[in-house]
Parts: structure tokens; sequence; C-alpha cells
């Protein structure tokens, strides 16, 4: 699975991206926020206002945070965005 | 008749809008109307070096691409070009291009302020700041005049 992180949220982590294996409990995008933070304080800090973090699964944005991960393999998070 | 193709490009470098309308519209008969819209970076009262801009490679181009063939279904438009620019942008230089082309005005204007709508608020690029007095920027905060923007279009035939 890879994660990839943009703007703030990026700098926070300190890293664009990342290969990782979830533990078979983080299965929708709700528990891979509690995953992500048990990570340590630079997760935390990416993650201290879950609401406005977006969440785009294999490049299509997604709002409900209870969907499936099963079969992505590709999961970015980004703030708000601010082009045009 | 058969649709016509939205054509979007992300890219580091610089467009020529002149050049742009011409690709869209020479040899055609059937155009009567080109919008043109183009944002530059500001200076933000002199305090602005430049906006640095990040984008999401393939998901920016596949968003943008998907409100472009929506404009272009429901307003029946002739032609549709979208230019974002990624990178380092000083104030007055080009940040984004969309150039609309119908048969008649007001769907030229109408798809050209859709798309706008939707990039700004749906396809994922960030700026950052770069300040003139050396101060490390900060990120852009998303404004909700811009998401308010998009109820516009809701419901409404065209």
């Amino acid at each position: 699975m890879k994660l990839i992180y943009f703007s703030w949220i990026r700098e926070r982590i300190g890293t664009g991206e990342e290969e990782v294996s979830l533990p078979e409990n983080v299965d929708t995008i709700a528990s891979l926020f509690e995953w992500l933070k048990s990570r340590g304080e630079e997760f935390e800090a990416a993650l201290e206002y879950p609401d406005v973090v977006r969440v785009a699964l294999d490049q299509e944005h997604v709002d409900d945070r209870q969907t499936s991960l099963t079969g992505v393999k590709e999961i970015a998070l980004f703030p708000p965005m601010t082009g045009g | 008749m058969t649709k016509a193709i939205p054509d979007i490009r992300i890219q580091a470098e610089d467009f020529d809008i002149s050049a742009e309308i011409s690709q869209l519209s020479e040899g055609r008969g059937d155009i009567g109307a080109v919008v043109t819209f183009s944002g530059l970076c500001r200076d933000e009262s002199g305090t602005l070096a430049a906006l640095e801009l990040e984008h999401y490679p393939g998901m920016a181009e596949a968003e943008i691409k998907h409100f472009a063939e929506q404009a272009i279904e429901r307003w029946d438009l002739c032609g549709l070009i979208a230019i974002h620019r990624y990178g380092k942008i000083k104030p007055g230089e080009n940040i984004v291009l969309v150039i609309a082309a119908s048969s008649h005005r007001q769907a030229a204007f109408d798809g050209a302020n859709f798309l706008m709508d939707f990039l700004k608020t749906h396809a994922p690029f960030w700026k950052k700041e770069h300040l003139n007095d050396g101060s490390a920027g900060e990120w852009v905060a998303a404004k909700d005049a811009d998401e308010d923007a998009l109820s516009k279009w809701d419901n409404r035939e065209s």
C-alpha cells in the first residue's frame, strides 16, 4: 500500500510518500487515521484536525470515512485544495 | 456531431494565450465565441516573492478532465483547453488558463466559469507563499467562498 502526503500534511509528517503494510484491522479511512496517529507525534500533528484532511483512494476523492480500503493501492492525504 | 475532447495540460512552463486561442479555433467555422480566463500570481501588496504550486500528478489531470468533460456535455462546447502550471511562480506570471469555445457566447462564458469553480475546489493543487522579507510563508488557506461558488451550478438546466 502506497501512502502519499501533500502540502502541510507532507511537511508535518516529514515525507511525501511511503510504502506500508496496513494491519488487518485497518480497513477503513477512519481506522487508517487512528493507526497513523499511533505511529508518532509527526503523524499526530498532521492529523490534528482530521476533519479538514481530504482523502483520495486511487486518485479519487472520497468523503465517507467509513469507506473500505480493500483493494486500494494508493491512498493520498491532503488539505483542502488551493489551485486556480 | 462528435463531442469535443478537452485539452488538459499540467506543466511547469508558461503558456501563450494567443497561440492557444489560435490552436483551438483555426480552420473551424462552427465557433462563434471564445471565452478566455487566465489566473495570475498577485504580489499581495508587495509582500509576496513567489507562490510555489504543488500538485498530485495524475489525479490533477484526471480531475480537471472530469469536470471539463461535464462542461462540454452541459453547454455543448466546441472546444475546451485548461492549462495549470506548477512549481515556483512569481507575481505577474500566469498560473492557470481556461479557454472555452462555443457557437454562442453564453455557453462559452458559463463553461469557462464552471470549469474554474470546480478546478479551484477539486483539482489537487496547493499554494505555498514565499515572502519578500525572506521569512517562510504559509500554505494558502482554502476559502469558503470558493466552495460556496459551486452551488450556483446545482440543479440548473443549461
